[in-house]
């Protein structure tokens, strides 16, 4: 029993090493090496040109600017429909978290279809109103704040929502009851108990702002941003500033990471040990008020069906038909049957579906070698780690998860890209290989926290039941563990897998030409104007992914 | 001039009629026990004398003047909650400077304040304490404490002993009771528990499917239920069907048992005299019915074979089968009794009362 958890801790110990720990290593000694011998002089170089200068400033103030937005926009909507009930609500419910299930070039892509200079939105303005030129151009800070906006509300809305429904609502009603003011009470109990989810929200938000980089590649304008840096540094073949760059964005978000996980553990404000007074919905009973807020729910549910409808219609239109129109002039199905149908349009579905699933299916087998390390099987008995064990463990299985996809594309392709020392003959560029292990390393973390909140909800007194009744360990988890966490796990391996379909970042630096991935596809027939066949692609991955939810959040309820 | 008056008030849930129509007056000084089962009314009906809930119809009134429509904060009641609702952000100083500095105290003054009411319920130098590094016992302190502490008109008991375990629930119960009186305050308390209810309050109203049934001191419902829904409620009760023989018409009320056929004597007053050959229901609690191992010939004597014998420490249950009529009685010694012996059941007239239906 012991040595089986033993060896299990050895092979882990391999694959985090091999993935995590060599890979970064690696970027950040090549960072501090010019010419075989240590120097600080990269650092001074780069930190001393003015465009590097001003990707690392124009990041953090493009990060720092969408948190504010997105907690503009996702706050009061999460106040408006988690704390009452209107016509509408239900409407809005289903589609808010929309943006966040969107494959970020594919959102890319339907927003500048859709506000685009020559999309329908200017389109419309342009044709209404006779103008000469369209009437604003989709470049720069605005169109980047807008669109992250659009993509990375939904993490205030959800995590703010959340909180709201743990919040103990009879705390309110204490602090009433105590004298306190509507005001009073919504600043001295409601914000203190919101906080954590507030802080939670903003990293995440600040997080994938950071990493993001389809939207500063197709419409960034003259915002240089530090993902994009490093992508044209490795394009035009200047490795050494790709590299220290790399571990400039690296820090950047490793440090957001921590306070993250900080904030996360604080259980304290969750408060969730005592039972509490079930909040309800309150009606809103004034007749106008009800108007505003149904009309409301109506806008914001059309604003982000908006984009994807767009997608969907362009992906009909025949090429070459949209030109100066406000909607496509002529439909057809030619462009799915193009895609579908010429070999070497149709291969990229086999080439992404193909890494994605050998990526999701290690990482679920995975996920169970971490958790069995990870999680107190039984009461009383100590894990097989110290704690100072286990978070180390959960730190470095989500560095890859918080690293920007472009650090871990460049940090791999950096390690594994000719032979050395520590691995022989072992090079993963060019190879087919590099992309599956690449989309493993990002993904496998999702995994592992579906799987781990499955184990952690496990009543701890079923094995014992199933060991008083006389199973054996294996008997215990096949029939008793396994049975119950199965959903969860294969939930969070369909998360990982669509999410992989969709991988662009990381892709776009590495792949290899005759094994491109759908995103790949988009990019360049998006890049040859087939508008059509890009939308088409956008489509088949929107379908997929839907219905890859759809089944997930019904395993998820099975739980 | 009560101090709280509640005037036919209701309230709806969508369909269901949580409270309909309670009214009831609660003195100064006095604690007042709300009691009935789960699901009854009766923290709804506390809720809308907190201000938390709002009544569809009816008024609420504090020294005569109208407050249904005043917020909770400024109606000045404290609240204890059954969770305790303690601010898990702040600890126990802040938690209990909460409603203070909600009323503008000053700083000075506040701790003072705190200082006190942290020796009012033995918890001194507690101060720094985070909520969840307290026992529930001391997190219910510090509830009580908290209300306590903005000296409010009223105090309003949502079940807040239910949390805690029974011998810590009797020992708090005597310090709640103690505290109340010493401070002079004036209690609202609601509870389902029927011994909690008799043990702390001067009065009590039961309530049962959000109707107010009786209201009285405990002995007074203990002894004289007024209809079969609060004898039901209300300890136990041997609830025998029976119906008024249409010979007597004196005050000596002659009943037969539907079960079991018996003839009963009961003394009724002429005002409540049973509708002839209408079944009633008579009720006689289970420690006023006499076993004897006797032929005895006292009135109201019922022949019956024993059918099970409980026993439960310092009393036993009997439960003796009167020709197809249950009845059980409650002994301190059951000696000598045996399981199918033949014995005397006695149900003493002065001891049965006359139930109409709710």
């Amino acid at each position: 029993m012991k040595a089986n958890r033993l060896a299990l801790l050895v092979a882990v110990i391999v694959v985090l090493t091999y993935g995590v720990i060599y890979p970064n290593a690696a970027v950040v000694v090549s960072s501090f090496q010019r010419a075989g011998s240590w120097t600080l002089t990269n650092y001074r170089e780069i930190l001393s040109q003015r465009s590097v200068l001003e990707a690392i400033v124009n990041s953090l103030g493009l990060s720092i600017g969408t948190v504010v937005l997105c907690a503009l926009v996702g706050v009061p909507l999460a106040f408006l429909f988690e704390r009452y009930t209107f016509p509408g609500r239900r409407l809005f419910a289903a589609v808010a978290a929309l943006p966040l299930v969107l494959p970020p070039l594919v959102g890319t892509v339907a927003f500048i279809f859709l506000c685009g200079e020559s999309g329908i939105l200017a389109h419309s303005i342009q044709n209404l109103f006779r103008l000469q030129n369209p009437p604003w151009r989709l470049a720069g800070w605005p169109a980047l704040l807008l669109f992250h906006t659009y993509t990375m509300y939904p993490f205030f809305y959800v995590l703010t929502g959340a909180g709201l429904r743990r919040i103990d609502a009879s705390l309110a009603e204490a602090a009433r009851s105590l004298g306190g003011s509507r005001t009073f009470v919504f600043t001295r109990v409601l914000v203190p108990q919101l906080t954590p989810s507030l802080i939670a929200a903003a990293l995440l938000t600040f997080m994938t702002s950071m990493a993001s980089f389809s939207a500063p590649l197709l419409f960034g304008g003259r915002v240089r941003v530090l993902t994009l840096e490093i992508f044209t540094a490795r394009q035009r073949g200047d490795m050494t500033v790709a590299v220290t760059e790399t571990v400039v964005l690296a820090v950047i978000s490793l440090a957001a990471l921590i306070v993250f996980q900080r904030y996360e553990g604080t259980r304290k404000f969750a408060a969730a040990t005592m039972k509490g007074a079930p909040r309800r919905r309150v009606t809103i009973a004034s007749g106008k008020a009800r108007a505003l807020a149904g009309a409301a729910a109506i806008v914001f549910a059309i604003v982000l069906v908006l984009p994807v409808a767009t997608l969907f219609l362009v992906s009909f239109a025949r090429e070459g038909s949209w030109t100066t129109q406000t909607l496509p002039a002529e439909y057809t199905f030619a462009n799915y049957q193009r895609i579908f149908a010429e070999p070497y349009a149709a291969e990229v579905f086999f080439n992404s579906f193909s890494m994605s699933a050998i990526a999701a299916l290690a990482a679920l087998a995975w996920s169970f070698c971490v958790v069995t390390l990870l999680v107190r099987r039984a009461r009383g008995k100590a894990a097989f780690l110290g704690q100072g064990g286990r978070r180390l463990l959960s730190l470095l299985i989500l560095v890859p998860w918080a690293l920007p996809g472009t650090v871990v594309a460049v940090s791999t392709a950096e390690a594994y890209g000719q032979p050395s020392w520590l691995l022989g003959s072992f090079v993963l560029v060019g190879t087919f290989w590099i992309l599956p292990v690449i989309y493993f390393l990002r993904f496998m973390p999702l995994v592992v926290r579906a799987l781990q909140a499955s184990m952690e909800q496990l009543d701890p007194a079923l094995e014992e039941a199933a060991g008083s009744l006389g199973a054996r360990a294996w008997q215990r988890f096949v029939r008793v563990t396994l049975p119950l966490v199965w959903p969860g796990a294969l939930a969070g391996t369909l998360l990982a897998f669509v999410i992989a379909l969709g991988e662009y970042v990381a892709s776009v630096l590495v792949f290899v030409p005759d094994n491109r991935p759908i995103s790949i596809a988009i990019a360049s027939e998006l890049r040859d104007f087939n508008l059509g066949a890009a939308a088409a692609y956008g489509v088949v991955l929107i379908v997929i992914i839907s219905v890859s939810m759809v089944i997930a959040g019904k395993l998820e309820r099975t739980r | 001039m009560p101090l709280l008056s509640l005037q036919n008030i209701s309230r709806h849930f969508g369909s269901t009629r949580a409270v309909a129509g309670v009214s009831l007056d609660v003195a100064q000084g006095e604690f007042f026990g709300l009691l009935g089962p789960s699901g009854c009314g009766k923290t709804t009906t506390l809720r809308m004398i907190a201000g938390l809930e709002q009544p569809d119809s009816g008024s609420i009134s504090l020294h005569d003047k109208d407050i249904t429509d005043l917020p909770p904060e400024r109606r000045g009641f404290g609240m204890v909650f059954q969770n305790y609702a303690l601010f898990p952000h702040l600890n126990v100083f802040e938690n209990f400077a909460f409603g203070l500095s909600a009323h503008h105290a000053a700083k000075a003054d506040i701790s003072e304040r705190v200082r006190s009411a942290l020796e009012l319920v033995q918890l001194p130098g507690y101060e720094k304490r985070a909520i969840d590094e307290l026992s529930g016992g001391q997190q219910q302190r510090v509830a009580i404490a908290r209300a306590i502490a903005i000296e409010p008109v009223l105090l309003l008991f949502d079940e807040p002993l239910s949390n805690l375990d029974v011998s810590l629930r009797e020992e708090t119960r005597s310090e709640l009771r103690e505290l109340v009186t010493r401070l002079g305050l004036t209690a609202v308390y609601v509870t389902h528990d029927q011994e909690e209810a008799f043990a702390l309050c001067d009065r009590i109203s039961v309530m049962v499917g959000g109707r107010l049934m009786q209201s009285g001191r405990p002995r007074e419902l203990y002894e004289e239920p007024a209809d079969i829904a609060v004898a039901r409620f209300l300890g136990r009760n041997n609830l025998i069907r029976a119906v008024r023989l249409s010979s007597s018409k004196t005050s000596d009320g002659e009943f037969k048992t539907l079960e079991g056929g018996h003839t009963l004597h009961v003394p009724v007053t002429p005002d409540d005299l049973a509708p002839l050959n209408k079944p009633v229901v008579l009720a006689i609690r289970p420690e006023h019915v006499r076993l004897s191992l006797n032929h005895d010939g006292a009135p109201n004597a019922l022949r019956g074979v024993v059918r099970e014998i409980v026993f439960a420490g310092a009393t036993s249950t009997v439960r003796v089968d009167a020709g197809g009529l249950l009845i059980e009685a409650l002994l301190v010694q059951p000696d000598g009794l045996r399981i199918n012996q033949e014995c005397t059941l006695i149900l003493r007239g002065d001891k049965l009362r006359l139930l109409r239906e709710a």
